[in-house]
């Protein structure tokens, strides 16, 4: 399918089951490296899940259960014995909405370096000004580092997190529809700084806007109620998509979904940023 | 005409909930009121700054210092005891233990703990007390006082903990964080105002409660030097100059009411500044 890309993340089999409700069906799918992947689909078909399984995140939630391999450097990350928070430091992750830590915008960017070991003051410094430069941040707040966070704007908080998440120099960034809570200009902002740093991480963006997938999507991967429908290189996906769920997606035609999936599609269709 | 009627009731019930609530603002004006006016002639420089002159406790001449400074040492110890015990147990309960059976478990102790009579845990500590051969002390009375503040200081941590965001929380461990390392680095900074004001609310049930540091304290009249000395506190202080037939004593005990008050309403008024103070870097 995509024999083209290298693969960075490879995932087989995998099975995401939440109290016995099964989220994730036989899942395989490769993430190709210095690329952006995005997931598609609507709500609740998985796509959050399957962004969670590859660093472990889904182990918060109660009752989880999960069978089959994600791969990475081809080792199993759900092998019994990994170091999650290695797993972790690798796979960077932006939530859906900012999630500021309750610090000032200094000790945000520095929190990761520093419960990985870095102490030393002048080091800290530097990582906090690259990592707030790479995200876009830094002209806007070089003068007040020691605010708290949650004193930016939501668009700020979000880049503060992409900073942050950089901090640690992740091997893979996952962004679970990081602009959804934005305003276009702070969403296409994101979107900027996420296709200007691929060429250094592999990226997966978990979005349910097509047109923003269009945009920024090198890969394409079609999640519908926890199975992979489709999946392939973006110009092949959305101009001769294969199966006839995905082109019924693309165009937001409604063949087999229920009402609810419907207006989500419709939704999806009048895309905020255009 | 069922409008009227429904009308009626609109505005009896209205003249209801107003007049309930006048009697609860009334009724903490009408204390502070009369307890300052009753004791406010009797207030003076001496009454805090010296110990009692002239008698055993019931002297005329002289201050309460040593009831102030001993309430302020049985009180700061036993919320600096219930502290370091009780945040361990609050962010166990909250962020380890959650929902499991030993979590309710606790949670169903503490608050029956929470409404044990002071005056039981006051025996309690006389009983144990003379098991181990100890007399009336300030270490006694701080271990009273620290048994009846714990569950106060522990269901108020507790709640304030359970409400941090899960997002938070994702937002460390996904940055390679232990549980350790969020629960100390991410969750007590967003808890820290709630977890000041539970201090401050146990500090406060501490230095007011006359019944657990009669047995356990004692009274005396100088200001104790070692944890094996006796304590006087603030609230016995009360108890003992009221019950005087002496009026110059009786009203030294509004006096001493009125310091307490104060004491107790600059504890109230700090927790509110602090709190405010350290929601700064809080988020919302």
């Amino acid at each position: 399918m995509n024999d083209m890309l290298k693969p960075r993340v490879i995932i087989q089999k995998l099975n995401v089951f939440y109290e016995g409700r099964q989220v994730l069906k036989d899942v395989t799918v490769n993430i190709p490296e210095n690329q952006i992947t995005a997931i598609i689909g609507p709500s609740g078909c998985g796509k959050t899940t399957l962004l969670k399984s590859l660093n472990r995140l889904v182990d918060l939630v109660d009752g989880v259960r999960f069978s089959g391999k994600v791969l990475v450097d081809g080792a199993n990350i759900f092998d019994n014995g990994i170091d999650i928070t290695e797993i972790r430091k690798r796979m960077g992750l932006i939530s859906q909405t900012p999630n500021p830590l309750p610090m000032s915008i200094y000790d945000n960017v520095a929190y990761g370096p520093r419960i990985h070991g870095t102490k030393d003051r002048e080091k800290l410094n530097q990582i906090v000004k690259q990592c707030l430069q790479a995200a876009g941040l830094w002209d806007e707040v070089m003068n007040r580092l020691g605010e708290p966070a949650s004193k930016l704007s939501i668009g700020q908080q979000q880049r503060l997190c992409l900073a942050r998440a950089l901090a640690v120099k992740p091997e893979v960034l996952l962004c679970d529809e990081p602009t959804s809570a934005l305003d276009p200009v702070s969403a296409e902002h994101i979107e900027r700084q996420l296709a200007t740093l691929k060429k250094d991480y592999t990226i997966v963006f978990v979005t349910h806007i097509l047109r923003q997938a269009k945009r920024i999507a090198d890969y394409v991967i079609f999640l519908y109620l926890g199975e992979v429908i489709e999946q392939g290189k973006a110009e092949t996906f959305f101009t001769k998509p294969q199966d006839p769920r995905t082109q019924a997606y693309i165009e937001g035609k409604s063949i087999t979904w229920t009402e609810v999936e419907k207006t989500e599609i419709d939704e999806a269709h009048t895309d905020k940023i255009s | 005409m069922p409008l009227d009627r429904r009308k009626l009731e609109e505005n009896f019930f209205k003249v209801l909930m107003i007049a309930s609530t006048f009697i609860v603002v009334g009724s903490l004006l009408a204390v502070l009121i009369l307890v300052i006016l009753k004791g406010a002639p009797a207030l003076s420089l001496s009454m805090l700054t010296q110990t009692p002159k002239g008698g055993y406790y019931l002297g005329k001449g002289g201050g309460i210092l040593n009831a102030i400074v001993g309430s302020l040492y049985v009180a700061g110890g036993a919320s600096t005891i219930a502290f370091v015990i009780g945040l361990p147990t609050a962010l166990y309960l909250s962020e380890y233990a959650k929902r499991s059976k030993l979590a309710s478990l606790t949670r169903q102790s503490l608050d029956i703990l929470w409404s044990v009579p002071s005056i039981i845990y006051g025996v309690f500590g006389y009983i144990i007390m003379i098991y181990l051969g100890m007399r009336a002390s300030l270490l006694g009375g701080i271990m009273a006082l620290t048994l009846l503040e714990l569950p106060i200081m522990i269901r108020a941590m507790d709640e304030v903990i359970k409400i941090v965001p899960l997002k938070l929380k994702e937002a460390s461990y996904a940055l390679g964080a232990t549980r350790l390392e969020t629960v100390l680095k991410v969750v007590s900074r967003q808890a820290l105002p709630g977890i000041l004001t539970a201090i401050l609310l146990a500090f406060g049930r501490g230095i007011g409660d006359a019944a657990s540091v009669l047995f356990t304290a004692g009274y005396t009249d100088s200001i104790p030097v070692s944890l094996f000395d006796p304590a006087a506190t603030l609230p016995l202080a009360v108890f003992f100059q009221l019950g005087t037939p002496i009026p110059e004593v009786q009203q030294r005990a509004y006096a001493s009411a009125v310091i307490l008050l104060i004491l107790v309403l600059s504890i109230s008024i700090a927790s509110r500044l602090l709190t405010r103070k350290f929601s700064k870097f809080v988020v919302r």
